[in-house]
């Protein structure tokens, strides 16, 4: 059987590649993916732990997520196509209206 | 198999039903009814709000829980609820005649108003952290489109994009933390959560300290205290000010509601792990908005940076974690919500299409045109910058004295210094309206009468929770019995 701790290093490894992937890339679609990918991780971290702790929380915690995650690509992506009417691109970089 | 049917009890989220209720009514008819009977659609919203209003008011003083303990109902959630009712009222008796100026007349906009007021409710009640990310979810996805709904502007959409995505990656930290919490303590029940940390008060489980720490990433993100603020002034520049005035004040409220029900009752043994990272975080956050507001020339911009600073001085009270400095929280943030609605308000007003007046000189000489108005928004600069006898005031008086008293005095000397250089930037609007002439022709104001209601409403929200402070502290006091 797997153990607890390889689930949890999976899961860390998938939510540090969306962080980096958040940090480092330019194309918002991508941004928006790298999004997801840590909330996935969240998914796997519960998922695991409510299998080796024997509790149901986590999963259904982990339904809520994915119908929660569900409703955010709705909005996320209608907002990114709004800015694409306006603006003609998804570059993170040409989001420069206003700054400090 | 043993099947047990949960507790249900309706009665305790009668205000947020109601409120969802309105609005699903109002969405239906925004689609099928005449135009001339879409007019309505704003007044029929400030019903719902003002029958939930009663409803709370009615439910003062019961405690309970329901939905399988998912939800509690105390005064605590209902303190909370007053004040996001109080800001949706007035944000929507604000948006009237804007939203019309602006040629963007749709019934949407009241709908997803009052579903975001339905989710910072129930974050104010959760007794669960899937309630707490539910709740965080539902509000934050309806402000996304808000923030962009003038949607042919580009700095709205941008605003817009700005604060999903950020807040979307926030909300990633949030969620993992839960998980780690969870896989802590066995448990995303706050009381389970408290049970299983007091019983072990010496716990160094890594898990549950990183969980901690996410946890505190994510509520300070929405919170918008340094050094998670970053999207806070580009977002408030660009969406619409009816909207950036609804930001500042509902989202703000329901995180400390949330942030404060998890840290001072669910973790509140770990208190000596978590106080020294609020008490880095209050420092920053009241120094770097106090200090980058002055620079500012915009004054959305400006009550942006403003509004930081007021999330730091909140966190001093935090810090504090006794009686008067949880009350105080509570105290500070119903003053808060009048008088910074309000100076939004007369933002709104002041500016219309084509001439937005959002500068700061755009006030220079306003009191010889208006002087009315000009009054008016110099009470509310007044409050904020913490003038008696105002509600500003008596809030940060609470705070300050909250943080010496629970042997903070370093923290609420910096405080101290931070409010007396927030004076300069508050003051200099004031000193903009009465001793300067104006640099242009003022096109003539037609105030709306319900944002001459709004202000009003405002007005004397913010000199009667100064005038009268121990009655409105004392209502706060009996709130936090459910935290102590």
């Amino acid at each position: 059987m797997v153990s607890l701790s390889s689930y949890l290093i999976l899961s860390a490894i998938l939510f540090s590649v969306g962080v980096v992937g958040f940090l480092l890339r330019r194309n918002i679609i991508v941004i928006f993916m790298s999004i997801e990918l840590m909330l996935n991780a969240a998914n796997l971290a519960f998922v695991a732990f409510s299998r080796f702790l024997d509790s149901m929380d986590g999963q259904i915690f982990v339904f809520f997520v994915m119908a929660v995650a569900a409703a955010e690509a709705v909005v996320g992506l209608a907002i990114i196509m709004a800015m694409y009417r306006v603006k003609e691109t998804v570059n993170a970089d040409e989001m420069n209206l206003m700054k400090w | 198999m043993n099947l047990v049917i949960p507790e249900i009890n309706w009665s305790a989220i009668g205000p947020e039903l109601t409120l969802s209720i309105t609005a699903m009514v109002l969405l239906l008819l925004s689609v099928v009814a005449s135009p001339t009977a879409r007019r309505a659609i704003p007044y029929l919203s400030l019903l719902g709000i003002a029958f939930a209003l009663l409803l709370c008011i009615s439910l003062w003083g019961k405690s309970a829980y329901a939905f399988n303990r998912m939800v509690v109902l105390d005064n605590y959630a209902l303190f909370f609820k007053i004040i996001f009712l109080i800001t949706t009222a007035l944000t929507v008796l604000m948006s009237i005649r804007y939203l019309k100026e602006q040629g963007y007349e749709h019934g949407e906009y009241y709908v997803l108003i009052l579903f975001a007021a339905v989710g910072m409710m129930f974050m104010a009640s959760a007794a669960d952290l899937i309630i707490v990310f539910l709740g965080l979810e539902t509000f934050s996805l309806a402000i996304y489109v808000l923030a962009g709904f003038f949607r042919a502007q580009p700095k709205s959409i941008e605003s817009s994009l700005k604060y999903f995505l950020l807040g979307a990656f926030s909300t990633g930290f949030l969620l993992y933390g839960i998980a780690l919490i969870y896989g802590a303590t066995g448990t995303t029940n706050l009381k389970g959560i408290y049970e299983f940390v007091s019983k072990a008060p010496a716990l160094t489980d890594p898990l549950l300290l990183i969980g901690m720490g996410l946890l505190i990433v994510g509520f300070g993100f929405k919170v918008a205290s340094v050094p998670f603020h970053m999207w806070t002034p580009d977002v408030y520049e660009g969406a619409p000010t009816s909207i950036t005035a609804f930001m500042s004040v509902g989202p703000k409220a329901a995180g400390f509601a949330a942030f404060l029900r998890v840290f001072l009752y669910a973790l509140s043994p770990l208190q000596t792990d978590w106080i020294w990272i609020l008490w880095v975080l209050a420092v920053l956050t009241m120094t770097l908005g106090n200090v980058v507001a002055i620079a500012q020339k915009n004054i959305k911009r400006m009550l942006a940076y403003s509004s930081i600073a007021h999330a730091g001085y909140i966190l001093v009270a935090m810090v504090a974690a006794d009686e008067l400095g949880t009350a105080s929280v509570l105290y500070y943030m119903l003053a808060y919500a009048f008088m910074n609605l309000g100076a939004f308000g007369v933002i709104i007003l002041f500016g219309r299409k084509g001439e937005e007046n959002v500068n700061i000189s755009d006030y220079s000489g306003m009191a010889a045109k208006y002087p009315l108005l000009a009054a008016v928004m110099a009470i509310f600069m007044f409050s904020l910058a913490g003038i008696p006898p105002t509600a500003g005031f008596v809030g940060k008086f609470y705070i300050f004295s909250a943080a010496v008293k629970a042997g903070y005095i370093g923290l609420a000397i910096i405080g101290v210094l931070n409010s007396a250089l927030s004076v300069y930037f508050y003051l200099r609007i004031t000193v903009m309206m009465y001793m300067r002439s104006p640099e242009k022709e003022f096109a003539k104001l037609e105030p709306s009468p319900a944002m001459v209601i709004a202000l009003i409403i405002a007005v004397f929200g913010t000199l009667q929770i100064g005038i009268t402070p121990s009655h409105y502290l004392n209502l706060a006091k009996q709130s936090i019995l459910a935290l102590m």
